[in-house]
């Protein structure tokens, strides 16, 4: 079982290492979370596993609430590492910048809807980032990287998601991440049902006012 | 520091830079060429609890021209030399920022000399550059009022994590008031946190609340006050409460640094004078082959030289405030900020 092959590191992120590898034939991704030094290794210990073990949990929550997600073949809780099908495609982050304005409005729709599916199920991913979103040849967009992620019914949470994926929009595609975030919204409410998904946006509003140096703070 | 003492060297110009926002009230000096001459300050320092802002403000009016005189005494100028007067704008606490505008606009309209407005955020990134020597860093700012990371695109400094609640200083200063501790002028709380976690060896498990790029300090606060009704040494508490808050805007300042790509990190504000905290940053910038830039323990903290080197470079890329548009802006955004003077 645990023949992998072939190892290359793809990406060295600021959480974990991707390794590009070989499984029974299959291309694969060994994402690695490295022990971090700066913090005490106790602490240290206890973040990675839960993550490692979380992660892996909640791609196939999402799996089944209809959210692509990669396919996982092996988890090793000591080592830290979680091996999964390589998945073929683009970073949404790069694809935003280049695609027309119509393209750019289907994508963030169809994110909006996927993370509407997760929602519903009660599922947070916790880092929606451009990044770790990837459209397949096939069409399909991958939701990666669940390690902040949580299950969670809660408004709340919920809002946190969004308005995490809002301050990524603005800080990465600061040209165009009014519209972007507009178009995830209306997917996002196409899908969820607009009585729940206000209340979501409420709580959006709730949270940027409790952040300091917010303008409408007091209003 | 390039030039504290002497006489300054004949400059193209002088700016005098006024910070008020919260409990320092600092006059600094800085030449066009970007040398500080004087870096002044008066201190409020509460009887009990947290910052009063009405009592700080009075303060601030009370040491006004005392710190003005100490600071064009220090640089060996005349108020007639001047060129331009700038203050902190914003954000901060609404009477104490108030309090520094009505000294600059005053000192702007008696000696006819233009005046700067002056984002306080900004001016705590610029002078850790000016005074480091980094030029395009992913840079951690944490005080009192603030904790975010944030790196130069595309004319601006944006934020690419922040606190979701309070602010990390905050956050240590609240938990020593909680714990009895005393704020001293030569001993501020921080610092005592920081010589009593050096101490601490047992690592009690709090709240580690990481949100994408984000993060959340009040249930951290909340559980290490409860921590305080138990049996635990205060040295472990303090050395808990460093350690899970440090790792967590470690953790989203390597973030930033992964995702920018960017070569260099500046540690700035005046939790930068930590450490604990700078051993844990230099850890991450290693890794990832970035430059550790942190600023200097008296540009650290609020101070006036910040804002007199950001109006030099404001002023000198040709931006200046209206007196009718010199308003205090108490929640005004460092990403709100055009920044002209870097490409």
């Amino acid at each position: 079982m645990e023949t992998v092959t072939q190892k290359s590191l793809f990406k060295k992120g600021a959480e974990a290492s991707l390794y590009l590898a070989q499984w029974h034939g299959l291309k694969v991704i060994v994402k690695v979370r490295i022990p971090k030094i700066y913090r005490p290794e106790a602490l240290d210990k206890q973040i990675r596993t839960f993550r490692t073990v979380h992660e892996p949990q909640l791609m196939h929550e999402a799996k089944a609430a209809g959210v692509p997600t990669p396919l996982i073949f092996m988890v090793n809780v000591p080592e830290a590492s979680i091996t999964m099908l390589y998945i073929e495609g683009q970073q949404i982050k790069q694809l935003l910048n280049v695609a027309s304005a119509i393209r750019r409005r289907e994508l963030c729709v169809t994110i909006g809807e996927l993370i509407a599916k997760l929602h519903k199920q009660g599922l947070i991913h916790g880092d929606l980032t451009t990044s770790n979103m990837i459209l397949s040849p096939q069409g399909k967009i991958y939701f990666v990287d669940f390690g902040l992620g949580e299950k969670n019914s809660e408004v709340e949470a919920q809002g946190v998601d969004l308005h995490l994926l809002k301050r990524a929009l603005q800080s990465t595609h600061y040209t165009f991440w009014e519209q972007c975030f507009k178009n995830v919204l209306s997917g996002y409410s196409n899908t969820l049902g607009v009585e729940a998904a206000e209340k979501v946006y409420e709580k959006i509003r709730e949270i940027e006012r409790r952040g300091r140096y917010v303008e409408e703070r007091k209003h | 520091m390039k030039n504290m003492q002497g006489s300054p060297k004949r400059s193209n110009g002088y700016c005098l830079g006024i910070e008020s926002s919260a409990d320092d009230f600092g006059v600094g000096i800085a030449t066009f060429n970007g040398e500080i001459l004087a870096n002044n300050s008066d201190s409020y320092i509460p009887e009990e609890g947290g910052i009063h802002p009405r009592e700080a403000a009075r303060h601030h009016s009370d040491v006004a021209d005392k710190v003005v005189k100490e600071a064009l005494i220090a640089a060996g100028l005349k108020p007639g030399e001047l060129s331009v007067i700038s203050f902190s704008q914003g954000p901060g606490l609404g009477p104490s920022l108030r309090t520094g505008a009505t000294v600059a606009r005053a000192l702007a309209s008696y000696l006819q000399i233009p005046l700067v407005g002056v984002n306080h955020s900004v001016a705590h990134i610029e002078i850790g550059e000016l005074e480091t020597g980094a030029e395009d860093p992913v840079t951690l700012y944490v005080s009192g009022g603030n904790t975010m990371v944030t790196a130069f695109e595309a004319g601006r400094y944006r934020v690419f994590g922040e606190t979701l609640d309070i602010a990390l200083g905050n956050c240590l200063d609240v938990f020593a008031r909680k714990a009895g501790l005393k704020n001293r002028k030569d001993l501020p709380l921080g610092a005592a946190v920081e010589r009593l976690a050096a101490k601490g060896k047992n690592l009690v498990s709090l709240p580690y609340v990481v949100k994408g790029m984000d993060l959340s300090l009040s249930g951290l606060l909340t559980s290490a006050t409860v921590w305080l009704q138990k049996d635990c040494a205060l040295e472990d508490l303090c050395y808990s409460l460093q350690e899970h808050a440090f790792s967590m805007v470690t953790e989203v300042t390597e973030r930033a640094l992964a995702h920018t790509e960017k070569t260099e990190v500046l540690l700035t504000g005046g939790v930068a004078a930590n450490k604990r905290l700078q051993s844990m940053l230099e850890v991450i910038s290693k890794e990832h082959d970035a430059a550790f830039n942190v600023v200097p323990l008296e540009f650290a903290t609020d101070n006036g030289a910040m804002i007199a080197w950001t109006g030099v470079l404001a002023y000198t890329h040709g931006l200046s405030t209206p007196l009718d548009e010199s308003f205090v802006k108490l929640r005004w955004r460092v990403d709100k900020v055009d920044v002209p003077w870097k490409q």
